[in-house]
């Protein structure tokens, strides 16, 4: 345990050496929070209702996506990456060789990664968007204790999808397609365009049940109160299932990787 | 029982390449290791050598674990190491001399706190440990320094100190004075022989230096496509490949072939000459003709390099026996 939390620390530290793209990163959400709470506004202006939401609703909606982006890396990055490039480049022989088991190194990196990436490109638009726009806020203790319980296993569950891309490596070399897959999966079934809940009937059922609506639907309805007692709980459980699926995929697959393939280079 | 075994040890890879304008890509099998075994005792230094490509990582990566052989037997330790990887990782150190196994953004220091925490070494051991090898490779001064601003020579040297923090009884090294210059080369040969004298850690090496050899390893096996050809000493490997030095004489005036007993003149370029001689002769008395029968401005020894050794090994009759018995 002390090692996962020294290897989360380190890569906290790590991302917080690159102050400039923090801040660049933190004026495009804002600029990016902006425009999508303009485009809501006139889509709840023509239906006030629409998915269940009111216009503060919807504006919310937008920063905690602004929020999530980079602290969820639904676009993909953190570190799968890594392990992918040192799939290709072979150094994942000095991986296998210890004593320690990749994925909860991995893991561990992503959560020290995401750690960061809440407090500065999370943590930041939010205040900026609730400067600019009228947002709601929990008013209840429990609710922020379970938020901050979800953000974690929301990330668990992106790292595990963004992992099983990064593992084909193995067998492909190059994992640009899957990741590429992966970001058009995520485009539209995270809810980052669109709320999940305006989809029409089947197509929303469908969204809501597949791994990307952990990213940022279920958290949101739990932030805007739309999910309350016993649903709080099933929304938990439901994250809290595809991180565990997700996780023994990775653990599955790398055992084959391991087993059957070879390691590139001398 | 010896420490590490390997009997009949095989391991092939799956190859798919296209043929001439095939729409489909066939399937080969590439043999990277055929047959292979032998047995290393404790507290022996064995190099491990033979050309590019010839099977070396692949043995190294089965005999860690990492690479799970197609057939054949591996013992390191008393375990199988496919099927015991963590638990003998904890017993063996590696050092890929072209990889890393710190952290570039680190300080030598978080990334030997950061094995130190992978390995769970007695805390009092691992500050002993780090004291003695940082004194021994004078690594002192580069405690605080990020691993990415290290030269290559410093590098290695930490990289060494990764590989034994955790005591390990057995240190495999992949080429670990490549690209090294020939005082940090000397350094690390003389704390490896301390390592082994000292500590009595069995130290396997695989590289193209034949210096690394004459200075470490009492044995030698070499390999070459995937099958082993020769383990013995490196004496009996010179005398079986009949490899031969070279003096490279530069006279004060241009003069027909030298002639002097125990070396054959093989090229003439001027006043300089080329003369080889037995591997295992002395140069001494071929030196001292010369001095007395010529006007040597300068000369200098050339030493056999293992792809000549290996060349000269196959340019033998193949029913040569090997200088021990294998197993």
């Amino acid at each position: 345990m002390p090692l996962h939390v020294a290897v989360a620390t380190r890569a906290f530290k790590r991302y917080s050496t690159y102050v400039g793209a923090t801040l660049a990163g933190i004026f495009t959400n804002c600029v990016f929070g902006v425009i999508l709470c303009f485009v809501y506004l006139e889509v709840w202006g023509a239906n006030p209702d629409a998915g269940g939401y009111d216009a503060s609703d919807a504006v919310t909606y937008v920063w905690l996506g602004q929020a999530m982006i980079m602290t969820v890396a639904v676009w993909g990055g953190g570190s799968p990456d890594d392990l992918a490039e040192r799939i290709r480049s072979g150094d994942v022989v000095i991986d296998l060789y210890r004593p320690v088991g990749i994925l909860g190194w991995y893991l561990s990196a992503d959560l020290g990664r995401a750690a960061y990436h809440l407090l500065t490109r999370g943590l930041a638009p939010t205040v900026v968007g609730g400067l600019l726009f009228d947002l709601r806020y929990p008013a209840d203790p429990l609710t922020w204790l379970v938020l901050l319980a979800a953000v974690p296993v929301a990330v668990t569950v992106s790292f595990g999808l963004r992992m099983l891309a990064s593992l084909t490596a193995f067998w492909l070399l190059d994992d640009v397609g899957p990741r590429m897959l992966l970001g058009f999966a995520a485009l539209f079934f995270s809810g980052l365009t669109v709320p999940l809940v305006i989809l029409p009937g089947g197509l929303r059922e469908l969204a809501m049940a597949l791994p990307w609506a952990t990213f940022l639907q279920v958290p949101a309805d739990i932030w805007l109160g739309k999910r309350t007692g016993l649903e709080v709980v099933e929304g938990l459980a439901f994250m809290g299932g595809w991180a565990v699926v997700l996780l023994a995929a990775c653990a599955w697959v790398l055992h084959r990787a391991e087993r059957r393939v070879v390691v590139q280079g001398g | 029982m010896s420490l590490i075994e390997v009997s009949e040890l095989r391991r092939t890879f799956t190859v798919r390449r296209r043929v001439d304008g095939a729409r489909r890509k066939q399937r080969t099998e590439v043999e990277a290791v055929r047959d292979l075994t032998f047995a290393i005792d404790a507290g022996e230094m064995v190099g491990y050598i033979g050309p590019n490509g010839a099977g070396k990582s692949t043995t190294v990566k089965m005999l860690t674990g990492i690479l799970v052989p197609t057939s054949g037997r591996i013992s390191v330790a008393g375990v199988d190491p496919s099927r015991h990887r963590t638990a003998l990782a904890r017993r063996i150190g590696v050092v890929f001399g072209q990889r890393t196994s710190l952290w570039w953004d680190l300080p030598l220091h978080d990334s030997f706190d950061l094995l130190h925490k992978i390995y769970r070494t007695d805390p009092a051991r691992h500050r002993t440990n780090l004291a003695e090898f940082v004194e021994l490779l004078d690594l002192g001064d580069l405690l605080d320094t990020p691993v990415r601003q290290l030269s290559l020579g410093q590098r290695m040297r930490g990289d060494i100190v990764a590989a034994l923090l955790h005591d390990p009884e057995i240190l495999y090294l992949d080429e670990p004075t490549i690209g090294l210059d020939v005082v940090s080369k000397g350094r690390l040969r003389e704390f490896l022989r301390a390592l082994n004298r000292d500590r009595g850690t069995t130290l396997m090496l695989t590289t193209h230096d034949l210096q690394d050899i004459e200075a470490l390893c009492d044995r030698v096996i070499v390999i070459d496509h995937g099958t082993q050809v020769y383990d013995g000493t490196l004496a009996g490997l010179h005398e079986q490949g009949g490899s031969r030095r070279t003096v490279v004489v530069d006279l004060v005036d241009e003069a027909p072939p030298i002639e002097v007993a125990g070396a054959v003149t093989r090229r003439v370029e001027g006043p300089r000459q080329w003369l080889s001689f037995p591997a295992d002769a002395s140069a001494a008395p071929i030196v001292a003709a010369l001095a007395t029968s010529y006007d040597v401005a300068d000369l200098s020894i050339q030493e056999p390099d293992i792809e000549e050794v290996i060349r000269q090994l196959y340019s033998r009759p193949p029913s040569e026996p090997s200088g021990r018995p294998s197993g």
